[in-house]
């Protein structure tokens, strides 16, 4: 995926609340990526270290949780974490399931900012 | 960092410093990192356009087709086929976002049907955004299915709503049985798989068997159909299909299925 420009995107997004807050340096921000984003997190690291240049937000830690992926089996009307990666087999039943809960995910979920 | 004087601590929220060699002209002090909650997604601009693109066609009656693909599977002469077909019973818009020629948008105007281009340069998806100012460019009111060929990738447009009634992907079968488990993301996002070049298919020695097993695990969700572009195999099924659900949109009142 292109995560540079996914960077440029959450760091506009970071800086505008940061000075709504009337705070002036971004020390760490908070990301959920899910498992199905096509995000991949090394390449996302990478593109923040070089965004990051020059910004508020220079030097400041980058935290990356993954979010899994979580199907629904309507045949049993319970949610589960695939096993597979790409098929999405209920443990229980064995259907296939194609309702996603959740994984793909792309967020920021906090700053920390002075 | 700390923004006052340039200490990297990043562990407590609240922290005291004490001058030092560099930082001589600062004095002792603390000051509070505070904790935002942004709780957003970076994708909520696009889902928002994404919508609203929705209810901008959905009012105008025109069904909107999202075409995927590696480059090369043949989303062009697929499209190009279609338009051929289905130009005497529906009127056709077309969208086609290419890097950086122009060389697609000739091949579908060749159709006599009205083609807006999006040069997309080094931007390797089309955005809910480009798809708005595009379709201004077209004759909405004397159009019923806009089809949009997306640019060639299948992990970027994944994560790209553009408001489409229907995303089909293009998997040809010169790209080999297991092409679509490297792409979830965009298989499981897909209303519809065309298999193209079905022609070819005894040349690559496609396992037609595998392949379908594959793409249906993968993408349980998605109705499969094999084509050629080229020899016009299973073309009559699969524009029967999408000629069945633009009329059941004419129809349609304005709903929202978000
Ligand atoms: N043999 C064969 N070739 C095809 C078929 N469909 C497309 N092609 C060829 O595949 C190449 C790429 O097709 P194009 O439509 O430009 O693919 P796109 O990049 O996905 O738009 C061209 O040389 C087409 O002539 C098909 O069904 N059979
Ligand atoms: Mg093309
Ligand atoms: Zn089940
Ligand atoms: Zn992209």
């Amino acid at each position: 995926m292109h995560e540079v420009s996914l960077m440029e995107q959450t760091l506009e997004i970071a800086i505008a609340q940061t000075q709504a807050q009337n705070s002036t340096q971004i020390h760490r921000l908070k990301m959920r990526i899910g498992e199905l984003s096509g995000v991949v997190p090394e390449a996302l690291n990478f593109a923040f270290d070089v965004v990051t240049r020059g910004t508020i937000a220079e030097g400041a830690t980058l935290q990356i949780e993954t979010v899994p992926t979580i199907c629904y089996c309507s045949q049993c009307d319970r949610e589960f974490h695939p096993v597979d990666a790409y098929i999405y087999e209920c443990p229980d039943c064995g259907n296939l399931s194609f309702q996603i809960r959740s994984g793909r995910e792309i967020e920021l979920t906090s700053l920390e900012v002075s | 960092m700390c923004g006052t004087c340039g200490c990297h601590d990043e562990h407590s929220t609240v922290h005291l410093h004490t001058p030092d060699r560099e930082i001589a002209a600062i004095e002792p002090h603390t000051h509070p990192h505070r904790s935002i909650q942004v709780e957003q997604s970076i994708l909520a601009k696009n889902d928002k356009i994404a919508h609203q693109n929705q209810h901008y066609f959905a009012d105008r009656h025109i069904y909107v087709l999202n075409v995927v693909s590696s480059p090369g599977s043949g989303k062009t002469t697929l499209m190009t086929k279609t338009i051929d077909r289905l130009k005497d019973r529906v009127r056709v818009g077309v969208i086609v976002g290419d890097l950086a020629t122009d060389n697609d948008a000739q091949r579908l105007r060749s159709t006599g049907v009205p083609v807006v281009q999006i040069t997309t340069g080094t931007l390797c998806h089309l955005e809910a955004q480009m798809i708005r100012q595009a379709a201004e460019q077209l004759p909405l009111d004397n159009i019923d299915l806009l089809i949009i060929e997306n640019v060639g990738n299948l992990v970027c447009p994944a994560a790209y709503d553009l408001g489409e009634n229907l995303r089909i992907v293009l998997l040809s079968v010169t790209e080999g049985e297991d092409k679509p488990l490297k792409y979830p993301t965009m298989f499981k996002s897909a209303d519809i798989a065309i298999v193209n070049k079905m022609d070819l298919a005894a040349a690559v020695e496609f396992d037609r068997p595998t392949a379908l097993q594959n793409l249906h695990k993968l993408a349980p969700q998605a109705e499969i159909f094999e084509v050629s572009a080229k020899t016009g195999l299973g073309m009559e099924e699969w524009c029967d299909r999408l000629l069945q659900s633009c009329r059941s949109m004419a129809n349609l009142s304005e709903e929202c299925n978000r």
